[in-house]
């Protein structure tokens, strides 16, 4: 339902990604692993519409989203988790939720915050709490929280294990593969592997701005070379 | 008793209509992080139009107030047309472009203005039913002044709520922190921003509408309310509404009882309290630290480079030119000539502290004024001798960088800027009003050089000499160890600490080295020109400075001697010309939409690398 | 007598415990972990240590030299090199004048106003930047550099006066596997060859685990336990708090077999 079709983007002169392509299905968790600076932020960014590529194409549903601005991508039920959470931190939890709210859409779960805080029972506790004071763990299931409000299809999370302790981590698996068993489709931006085997059914791995290798973890898994090669732990 | 009660009550009014153009301001940089030196202008609109339509319009109580209300509305809509055609394209740049392109819209609405309505002061009505007086403990207060006692208040309870009990006032404060992040939950942002504009510079314009009563509109109201609110704006806290109410009050009531004990510097008044109230709190009274702005810086400046060996050659048949040039020109063009050296070593030392200080200065007539006034006081008191002259001009420009530069050290970004754009108006303000020592308006004249040196070609090859030496040693100071340490801290505060580096020293002899180089460019000026006026204080020289570094480009060190040499002649060029600043402001304009780089960043794109000594090198990632 | 001794450190704020009644100390050439939960109180305890934050309690005794009340630029001054979290360079200068800037400062010239900076201790920076194997990189701007090399480039910066303790916030934060390995390898032998002690704190837990020689959990302001990696790995209580059931890091099991 998500596909990128041979895209690149530039900064400055630099390229930063050159011919990427692969896609995302209904219910499906795809992780796309690499480095810091392999070129994984930028595919997200530019599927989101915040960094132009002069080529290829991006399609969601069928259709192409690519030349579209990111508010209208979003409308579409692309949702967005950035990294390092970009809290509004004056803002209170609820507050956060509601710059995420938007229109109920037939395609996709209907969420509200009593429902999000189900899934994130720590949030429930602390509503008018602004963001700023919230430790890093609770900032990203804000983040995520926020980004569900506006009932998205398929949502791109970027590094969402990043800088956050180990238990937290857990708990971030098991709300991925709730997301997944509403039908959600996940792409997982991650350098974390051990988390990224948990909850993935695909790898994509990006070196240099460029696929390297894609298939399932399983194969993965069983394929030490490539493994050492791009990821090596 | 009741006559201070009444002056109490004077400057209560005189804060609504100061808040409302305050809160507009605040609004406005709260969200786009501009600076907008054409708030004001909104404000003068909002005067100009209310005064055309309480003429339109049927007279009496509907048609005054039904005036006031179309010109907010239309000042508003014309706020809504520049930031769709002009701040869009902006957001991004950085602060110098911004501010310097609302500039370019304050020259532009300026001569739009005179064309309009003319030169004349235009005195509006009394509010019909609300001319009167009501006499408290005896003393009479217009009816007016109570109404707007009233607005103040109201209007910050409604801005209030707009902001923190609706839907888009929460949008709005989420994209004040992360635009970007915004956009990508579904928010249109772009529409978010204009319609900020829209409330912003309504605001300014019913300022401005229902001063009308009080004041006649006229030409120099823009930049006359915008000093006064950067003021409240900066001591309220910047993005603060209920700060800039406060500060508002502040004000209104610091002028009203000011002028009672201290007529002779009301002025300055206003920015002493700022500037005490910015040292002891950094951020304004309810404003809170400077986030750090999401996607606005651009890609890192190159490393410094020596002169490649085409560059020397360069450089030497340039000097070789400007040694022969006397030979071949007249009278006319030495003057000339030495009015673009003068301004040459003003914006070099202007790009010192501002490229690799990175401090924005928004006040560097200051120095050049000191340094002018200095030598000027100098003669007219103790009528000292030429050279002693210009041995005063920079002593007195870096004694007042040692003063001012230890106050803004201590600040960082806007707040900063606005501390240096006070420091100059403070100096602006002394020399303005305290006429038996400065002369006042009238200026200081007859400062004449000395005997050898009153030939035009004798005072080009003096001019040439100092401003050549005084370029040069700045070139050394940025490439020494000093010049490293000062990038250093402009690039990573952090690190530079942490390698146990002091700042604030650096930053603050910063101060004085731009000072003193400034102060030397003034002492020039002032024999050049035989007298000196208050003027060349004025937040339009320092303005002056702010386009040459930007026509030049901040990066690169050529760039203010390309920008003052490019300034200087293009302003001997259009000056002549009536209407000019319309002309002008549209040329600045041109330039920060077209060649954001400056010139000499432009020219750098195109050159070849023997000239420039550049390699491109892409960011690798 | 310890390099470093830290004791009763406490620091609150509105109220909130932050740091509570810390007490370590710091060996020569060790290298010591302080991990611990998102708002546990690291990063206070590490600004306590380096003079950005104020403490309210305790002392931090240097050599026996006591830090608190100093500011960070004489704490430098007495031998004690950082690192941050999201790398701070100097991004308009060339790999090599990041170094000498440090050297620079080190040698108090920073008011120099005529001698080129670009050739001063040039021949120290060239030494420096070969330690952490940056030597060819000395001519390129710092802002073009791939992130793992710019933490490389903080490295060499951090050892410029030769500094007897380095304090590193998250040293490996937002670098690939096996960067984060090659970078605390890097600075586990210059730790043992040049006998300097560092003091870090981690999230990556492979890193942790193989790169310390004792860690510290830190819990709601207080240190819960202090040991090796073994010990800390089957501590019941760092597991609930901290360390969860494993599945998100190397169980020890595994980095016995490949390492």
């Amino acid at each position: 339902m998500l596909e990128v079709q041979g895209i690149n983007a530039f900064y400055g002169q630099a390229k930063i990604l050159d011919d990427v392509s692969f896609s995302v299905g209904a219910g499906e968790v795809v992780a796309l692993l690499g480095r810091n600076g392999a070129g994984k932020s930028t595919t997200m960014k530019t599927m989101m519409g915040m960094v132009s590529s002069t080529k290829g194409d991006v399609t969601f549903n069928g259709e192409t989203i690519k030349k579209l601005p990111s508010h209208v991508i979003c409308q579409k039920g692309l949702g967005y988790v950035p990294e390092e959470r970009r809290i509004f931190t004056e803002l209170t939890v609820m507050e956060n939720l509601e710059v995420g709210k938007q229109d109920k859409r037939p395609d996709a779960p209907f969420w509200t915050p009593d429902k999000l805080f189900k899934l994130f029972p720590n949030l429930a506790e602390m509503r008018n709490r602004p963001g700023g004071q919230m430790s890093g763990g609770e900032q990203q299931m804000l983040s995520i929280a926020r980004t569900l409000m506006g009932n998205p299809s398929a949502i791109l999370l970027d590094e969402p294990s990043e800088g956050i302790a180990p238990v937290i981590v857990e708990q971030m698996a098991f709300t991925i593969m709730e997301l997944k068993k509403e039908g959600l489709a996940v792409l997982l931006s991650e350098q974390n592997l051990h988390f990224a085997k948990l909850v993935s059914d695909r790898a994509v791995i990006v070196e240099k701005g460029s696929i390297r290798y894609q298939g399932t973890v399983k194969e993965l898994e069983e394929n030490p070379e490539i493994r050492d090669a791009y990821l090596a732990v | 008793m009741g006559f201070y009660l009444a002056q109490f009550l004077t400057g209560l009014a005189s804060a609504s209509s100061l808040f409302l153009v305050a809160s507009g301001l605040s609004i406005i940089f709260g969200v786009t992080r501009i600076v907008n030196f054409a708030h004001g202008s909104f404000f003068m609109l909002g005067a100009y139009l209310a005064y055309t339509f309480v003429n339109i319009l049927p007279h009496g109580v509907l048609g005054f107030w039904g005036a006031i209300i179309v010109a907010s509305l239309l000042v508003g809509v014309i706020g809504v047309f520049l930031e769709i055609t002009l701040f869009r394209r902006i957001y991004k740049a950085p602060e110098l472009f911004q501010l310097v392109a609302t500039f370019g819209v304050v020259l532009v609405i300026q001569d739009l203005a005179l064309w309009i309505w003319g030169a004349e002061d235009l005195f509006g009505p009394r509010a019909p039913g609300l001319g009167g007086a009501v006499r408290i403990l005896g003393e009479p207060i217009p009816q007016y002044d109570l109404l707007l006692i009233v607005l103040g208040p109201a209007v910050l309870l409604a801005v209030w709520l707009l902001f923190n009990k609706t839907r888009w006032g929460t949008l709005v404060r989420a994209a004040t922190q992360d635009r970007e992040m915004v956009s990508a939950l579904g928010v249109n942002q772009s529409w978010l921003f204009t319609s900020v504009f829209f409330v912003g510079s309504t605001l300014a314009g019913l300022g401005g509408a229902i001063q009308l009563p009080r004041e006649a509109a006229n030409l120099l109201m823009d930049l006359n309310v915008i000093g006064e609110a950067f003021v409240v704006v900066v001591i309220g806290g910047m993005g603060s509404v209920p700060g800039a109410f406060l500060a508002s009050v502040l004000i209104g009531e610091l002028n009203a009882f000011g002028i009672l004990i201290f007529p002779e510097i009301t002025l300055v008044l206003a920015f002493l309290v700022m500037a005490v109230v910015l040292v002891v709190r950094p951020w304004g009274l309810l404003g809170k630290p400077d986030a750090v702005l999401r996607g606005a810086d651009g890609p890192p400046e190159q490393p410094l480079k020596p002169f490649t060996a085409t560059s020397k050659y360069l450089v030497w048949a340039l000097a070789a030119a400007l040694l022969a040039t006397p030979a071949i020109a007249d009278e006319f063009v030495l003057v000339l000539l030495s009015d673009i050296l003068i301004f040459t070593l003003f914006a070099v030392s202007l790009h010192f502290i501002m490229g690799p200080g990175g401090l924005v200065s928004f006040g560097h007539a200051a120095y050049f004024g000191l340094g002018a006034y200095g030598a000027a006081l100098a003669v007219k008191y103790l009528g000292v001798d030429m050279i002693s002259g210009l041995v005063v001009a920079p002593i007195a420009a870096g004694l007042g960088a040692l003063v001012f530069g230890w106050f803004c050290v201590r600040l960082s970004g806007v707040y900063l800027a606005m501390l240096t754009l006070a420091a100059a108006q403070i100096t602006w303000s002394v020399a303005f009003q305290w006429q038996d020592v400065t002369g006042g308006d009238d200026g200081i004249l007859g400062i004449w050089p000395a005997e050898w040196a009153s030939e035009k070609m004798a005072y080009y090859y003096l001019t040439l000499a100092l401003v050549g030496a005084s370029v040069y040693v700045i070139r050394r100071i940025v490439y020494a160890p000093f010049g490293y340490a000062l990038r250093a801290g402009r690039d990573s505060q952090l690190r530079v600490e942490a390698i146990g580096i002091n700042l604030k020293s650096q930053q603050w002899m910063a101060f004085v080295i731009t000072g003193i180089f400034a102060g030397i460019a003034g002492g020039l000026y002032v024999y050049s020109k035989g007298s000196i006026f208050p003027d060349e204080l004025h937040i339009a020289r320092s303005v002056d400075g702010l386009i040459m570094v930007l026509l030049g480009g901040i990066q690169s060190l050529i760039g203010p001697i390309v920008g003052a040499v490019s300034f200087t002649m293009l302003e001997d060029l259009v000056t002549r010309l009536d209407y000019w600043r319309i002309i002008f402001g549209g040329v600045i304009l041109f330039i920060v939409v077209i060649a954001p780089e400056g010139l000499a960043g432009f020219a750098r794109k195109i050159l070849p690398e023997s000239l420039t000594g550049k390699k491109n090198e892409g960011v690798q990632i | 007598m310890s390099l470093l001794d830290v004791t009763n450190l406490c620091k609150s704020f509105g109220g909130v415990r932050a740091v509570n009644d810390v007490n370590f100390s710091l060996e020569k050439g060790e290298m010591l972990a302080l991990i611990g939960p998102n708002g546990a109180g690291k990063t206070t305890c590490f600004n306590m240590l380096n003079g950005q934050l104020k403490a309210d309690r305790g002392s931090v005794s240097f050599q026996g030299q006591e830090l608190l009340g100093m500011n960070p630029r004489d704490i430098w001054r007495l031998g004690i090199g950082r690192t941050f979290q999201i790398t701070a360079t100097f991004a308009s200068m060339t790999v090599r004048e990041n170094v000498q800037m440090a050297l620079i400062s080190h040698h108090r010239k920073v008011f120099s106003l005529w001698n080129r900076a670009t050739n001063s201790y040039a021949q120290e920076a060239n030494s420096l930047l070969q330690q952490v194997g940056m030597e060819h990189q000395a001519d390129r701007a710092c802002g073009v550099l791939a992130y793992g090399d710019l933490k490389r480039l903080e490295l060499a910066i951090a050892l410029a006066h030769g500094p007897q303790l380095l304090l590193m916030d998250e040293p490996t934060a937002g670098m690939a596997p096996q960067e984060r390995i090659t970078l605390m390898e890097l600075v586990a032998s210059i730790a043992k060859s040049s006998n300097v002690s560092v003091l870090f704190t981690e999230h990556d837990m492979d890193v942790v685990f193989a790169h310390s020689d004792r860690l510290m959990v830190l819990n709601r302001g207080e240190i819960i336990a202090t040991g090796t990696a073994d010990e800390i790995r089957s501590n019941e209580v760092v597991k609930e708090v901290y360390l969860g059931g494993g599945s998100t890091f190397d169980t020890g099991e595994k980095e016995k077999t490949s390492a």
